[in-house]
């Protein structure tokens, strides 16, 4: 099949193009994971479909009561939004984290989800804000949240046709905060070890009304950690170690070059008591 | 198979080029452009040697499709001294002797130019932040950080 690039200027035109061409094409954000693929040989599209054409991609919103963050809006501009940063830290930390200032140029949060790496960073972040994937195919639109989008290595719920718009996340209420960490063996360009989410609500009196904590690249997809027993109690030491032991026996970890299972599992537990303490501290900054 | 043409902005002069359609704009800058500043180093974004700036925001060339540049304005190391008046982080890497044997020069000097563009007065944690995307393997990179902290603080003076 000829190859082609095409740069559709609607949502319409590009559905339109993924549907008619199937396997044979593949859309392009950033193209920071794409490229690298084809130019290894693990993907031949004939066709690319460059979805920076598509106003509704590229936008970012910080309306009244959500943010909507365009599937393709590069990670280096949202840093540079100094309200997005101050609404969700966790977030743009594991935005901070792919890769180069060159590669933050072009990847995006869309991107990073797509490409389905069990590693990836943006995965545990949008988790525990609980962020929801605007997907628009042949069929209309519809929603899922982060954790059922991403279904295992490399792979999407997407369907034929269809693409990751737009990434829609409620305001923070009072006293409510994130925080992401990743562990690598050095501080810079490299793939998470462990990654972790979390995300604390205080209540008035400083004890725990909610906690979320997701782990990254401990598992197939992205890992939800139940922290129920924190409800109710502060977040101190105890709440901490017992938080990191749910961690530790909730990863479910290969052994690979970037560490043994024994390892991970250790890790997880170290990050989870961590990105938590960071979460608390900075939701209790937000009375 | 057709050939695209490409209108787009490079170092401020409007440019045409014929590519394919899934050639890198590094291929395309060297090839059919002509300007073979921009280095190849992995090909993979890991090594910042083809740093370019795209709409003045800091790429690696050899991750963008050259077609996605027509409309869009492109930088390349060609475009960063003023005729023979070379721009500060270029002389400030001769000065400090910051290269030895020049295949990452290219990317270093667009990625410093991109950081001091937008922020003058970088820390050295900044810098070495700023430019952990581009790899070197002569210099041990003491030398580019102190040069381009130099070459900073010449442009605030």
């Amino acid at each position: 099949m000829q190859r082609s690039f095409e740069r559709p200027q609607t949502l319409e035109q590009a559905i339109g193009l993924l549907e008619k061409h199937g396997d044979a094409a593949r859309p392009l954000a950033g193209g920071t994971d794409l490229l690298v693929q084809m130019r290894a040989g693990l993907l031949r599209p004939a066709v690319l479909v460059d979805l920076k054409g598509i106003e509704e991609l590229m936008s970012l919103e910080l309306g009244a009561d959500e943010v909507v963050i365009g599937a393709a809006h590069s990670t280096a501009s949202l840093r540079e939004n100094a309200d997005l940063v101050a609404l969700f830290p966790g977030l743009l930390e594991a935005a901070e984290l792919i890769g180069s200032e060159q590669i933050q140029g072009r990847a995006s949060l869309g991107g990073n989800l797509c490409n389905g790496s069990p590693a990836a960073d943006t995965g545990p972040a949008l988790a525990v804000v609980q962020a929801v994937c605007e997907i628009a195919g042949p069929n209309g639109r519809r929603t899922l949240p982060v954790a059922e989008f991403l279904t295992g290595p490399g792979a999407t719920a997407l369907g034929v046709g269809e693409i990751l718009v737009s990434l829609r996340i409620s305001r923070p209420p009072a006293r409510a905060a994130d925080a992401y960490l990743r562990f690598i063996p050095r501080t810079e360009m490299d793939i998470a070890v462990v990654g972790a989410g979390a995300w604390v609500r205080l209540e008035a009196d400083g004890s725990c009304a909610e906690a979320r904590l997701s782990l990254g690249a401990v598992g197939p997809t992205v890992l939800p950690v139940a922290l129920d027993a924190l409800v109710g109690g502060p977040i101190d030491d105890a709440a901490l170690a017992t938080a990191g032991e749910a961690a530790s026996a909730a990863a479910r970890p290969i052994d690979d070059k970037r560490g043994t299972i024994a390892y991970r599992r250790q890790v997880s537990g170290v990050l989870a008591r961590r990105a938590l303490r960071i979460a608390a501290d900075r939701a209790a900054q937000r009375s | 198979m057709s050939k695209l043409h490409v209108e787009t902005i490079i170092n401020g002069e409007p440019v045409e080029f014929l590519c394919e359609p899934h050639t890198s704009l590094l291929d395309a800058l060297r090839n059919e452009v002509g300007l073979t500043g921009t280095k190849e180093g992995c090909a993979t974004g890991d090594c910042g040697a083809c740093s370019v700036t795209l709409d003045g925001r800091l790429v690696c060339s050899c991750l963008v499709v050259a077609a996605e540049v027509a409309g869009h304005e492109v930088t390349t190391v060609e475009g960063v001294a003023e005729a023979e008046q070379l721009h500060p982080v270029q002389q400030k890497l001769l000065e400090h002797a910051g290269l030895q044997c020049g295949i990452c020069t290219p990317g270093f000097v667009v990625a410093a130019k991109a950081l001091l563009d937008r922020t003058p007065d970088p820390s050295e944690t900044e810098v070495r932040y700023w430019l952990a995307g581009n790899l070197c393997r002569c210099t041990g990179y003491d030398k580019i950080v102190r040069a381009v902290l130099d070459a900073a603080a010449e442009l605030r003076a």
